[in-house]
């Protein structure tokens, strides 16, 4: 049996009602790619997301993972959100976060531990220091690598990142986006990363996704970030600028993306 | 210290002449024996409520549903009113009442906000409704006073039964929805992103509430519910964050309440609740003071800061 590609869209759309979010998506994602979703509020990075996740389906197209239509629930997706505020108070350890992502799905008071295999998740990520501190009591950036731990529990095929930088200072960001870069190197699992701020993850994008309101582009970095694209993605003038290896992005519409935000 | 701030609520106890009196009537030990064999039941019941509330309170906790438990508990108080009015069977009035309320709650209130609001919607007409249904009753002030308070009323056997048979469906439910519940309460949206039901969980959880809150207007009383059903999950994740240890604990707590409760409560003159909630929250202090000084030194060791 040839390998199926992680991720495969052909043609692929979405609409809610009238509105198209986006349509004649195109994409295949081979393992251990890294694919940055860019795009202003409302363009559809999210839907996408969801999409892959079996929670949302496609009003035209196919998408396919390892092959077989996106299904709720799929242990070849890992999902890692954004920070969130977690109460120091709630009874949840680092290492019973990463279980959760094992089997927390599953019926019943769970009979195994799963200890060897939490030990070692937490152990890829760094996180071991910290195993058995309440997850509200980690600062952002820990909170983020144990996700991460908790995403590779079912050793997805693919990896979602939704936004996981947000909130995080420019060290932590750093230390996020570099894990993400050696987790897909070290088991080869695709990877899916929306966000706002290309910079942080510049180093590491094989390719772009710009989802903009009047189309969208796929390429690497250097193909898609450029003034004349975005101009014809946004329908209005946007500057792409570039300095000391970063990337700002000045116009687009009035809910610009924080594309050119320099960090904190 | 205990007896002064339980006087300083019973103004009909300090209107007492002596010191003394109000003493015997908090505590007051004559033929304990006598009367431990008749309130035998009561005890079996106050343990199940103590492990039902200790389990159910861990969720609650996590869910951050305290105003919801209270605003199940005016409910429940509402249709065990209503059952006494109309000679049905007082628990399942209550039982009724509370679900009724979950039912309500889980539907409408998926935010938090949301939920919130209907709550204090639901709170005060549950309120007036039990009030009503009260005054309208004509037999005893007593039974009356104790769906609000609590009482040890001489739980007969088929009563005690009944209460046993709601426990078991809740703590079978629970089981069930143990794990992806925790997923749910904890990590909302990696959850709903790994495919768990969290909306009918959500839903499951508050039938599963509503039972629990039933159960514990029988023996606490309507206004008091909170002390068995959040304070004991409160006092254990303050000592612990481990997800097998804070349940174990927490139940603990919620049955050495409930049962120390009953049993001080035996000899005196006043309602069950006073001793009821008076345990819970001193577990609660002590357990607050070992978790600040356990937060003081980092909670555990780390090797890396």
């Amino acid at each position: 049996m040839t390998a199926h590609p992680p991720l495969e869209l052909t043609d692929a759309s979405l609409a809610y009602g009238e509105r198209t979010v986006w349509s004649g998506l195109d994409l295949t994602l081979e393992a251990g790619d890294f694919l940055t979703v860019l795009g202003p509020n409302g363009s559809g990075k999210t839907s996408l997301l969801r999409a892959i996740l079996g929670l949302q389906p496609l009003t035209g197209g196919r998408l396919s993972i390892l092959g077989r239509p996106a299904r709720r629930g799929s242990k070849d997706v890992g999902y890692i959100p954004q920070q969130r505020l977690i109460d120091p108070a709630t009874p949840v350890r680092a290492r019973d976060l990463v279980r959760m992502g094992i089997d927390g799905d599953r019926w019943g008071p769970g009979r195994h531990s799963h200890r060897e295999h939490v030990e070692e998740l937490l152990a890829a990520v760094g996180a071991s220091s910290y195993a058995d501190v309440p997850l509200g009591m980690l600062s952002g950036g820990e909170q983020q690598r144990v996700r991460i731990a908790q995403a590779l529990g079912t050793r997805p095929s693919i990896l979602l990142c939704d936004e996981p930088l947000l909130s995080l200072d420019l060290r932590h960001q750093h230390e996020v986006t570099a894990l993400i870069h050696e987790t897909r190197r070290a088991t080869g699992t695709a990877v899916v990363f929306v966000t706002h701020e290309i910079n942080p993850v510049l180093p590491w994008t094989d390719r772009v996704l710009y989802l903009a309101p009047a189309g969208h582009a796929i390429g690497a970095p250097d193909d898609v970030l450029t003034s004349e694209k975005l101009s014809a993605l946004y329908g209005t003038p946007v500057e792409v600028l570039h300095s000391q290896g970063r990337v700002l992005i000045v116009g687009g519409d009035e809910h610009s993306h924080h594309v050119d935000e320099v960090g904190e | 210290m205990i007896t002064t701030i339980v006087s300083a609520a019973l103004p009909t106890a300090v209107s007492a002449a002596g010191s003394d009196d109000w003493w015997n009537r908090l505590f007051n030990f004559d033929n304990y024996g006598e009367l431990l064999s008749l309130v035998h039941n009561s005890i079996i019941a106050g343990a199940v409520l103590g492990l039902v509330g200790g389990l159910v309170g861990v969720f609650v906790m996590q869910r951050d549903l305290a105003f919801a438990v209270h605003g199940i508990s005016e409910l429940s108080f509402a249709g065990a009113a209503a059952a006494l009015l109309f000679g049905i069977d007082v628990v399942l009035g209550s039982v009724l009442g509370s679900v009724l309320a979950a039912v309500v709650i889980g539907l409408l209130g998926t935010r938090a906000r949301d939920r919130n609001s209907i709550i204090g919607v639901l709170m005060p007409f549950g309120l007036g409704l039990g009030v009503l249904f009260l005054s309208l009753y004509p037999g005893r002030a007593a039974n009356k006073f104790g769906l609000l308070t609590g009482q040890i009323v001489a739980v007969d056997d088929t009563r005690l039964s009944l209460l046993v048979v709601i426990s078991a469906i809740v703590i079978a439910g629970l089981l069930v929805i143990w794990r992806p519940l925790t997923f749910a309460s904890v990590d909302p949206d990696v959850a709903a992103a790994r495919g768990v039901p969290t909306r009918a969980l959500s839903f499951t959880f508050m039938l599963l509430l509503g039972l629990a809150v039933a159960l514990a207007v029988q023996v606490v009383g309507a206004l008091l519910v909170l002390s068995l059903l959040i304070t004991p999950a409160a006092a254990a994740s303050r000592i612990s964050a481990s997800p097998v240890v804070v349940p174990l604990l927490s139940v603990a707590f919620a049955v050495t309440s409930a049962v120390g409760g009953i049993l001080l409560a035996l000899g005196g003159n006043v309602p069950i609740s006073p001793y009821v909630t008076t345990i819970s929250f001193v577990i609660y202090l002590v357990c607050r003071l070992v978790g600040s000084s356990r937060t003081r030194r980092g909670w555990t060791r780390r090797a890396i800061a």
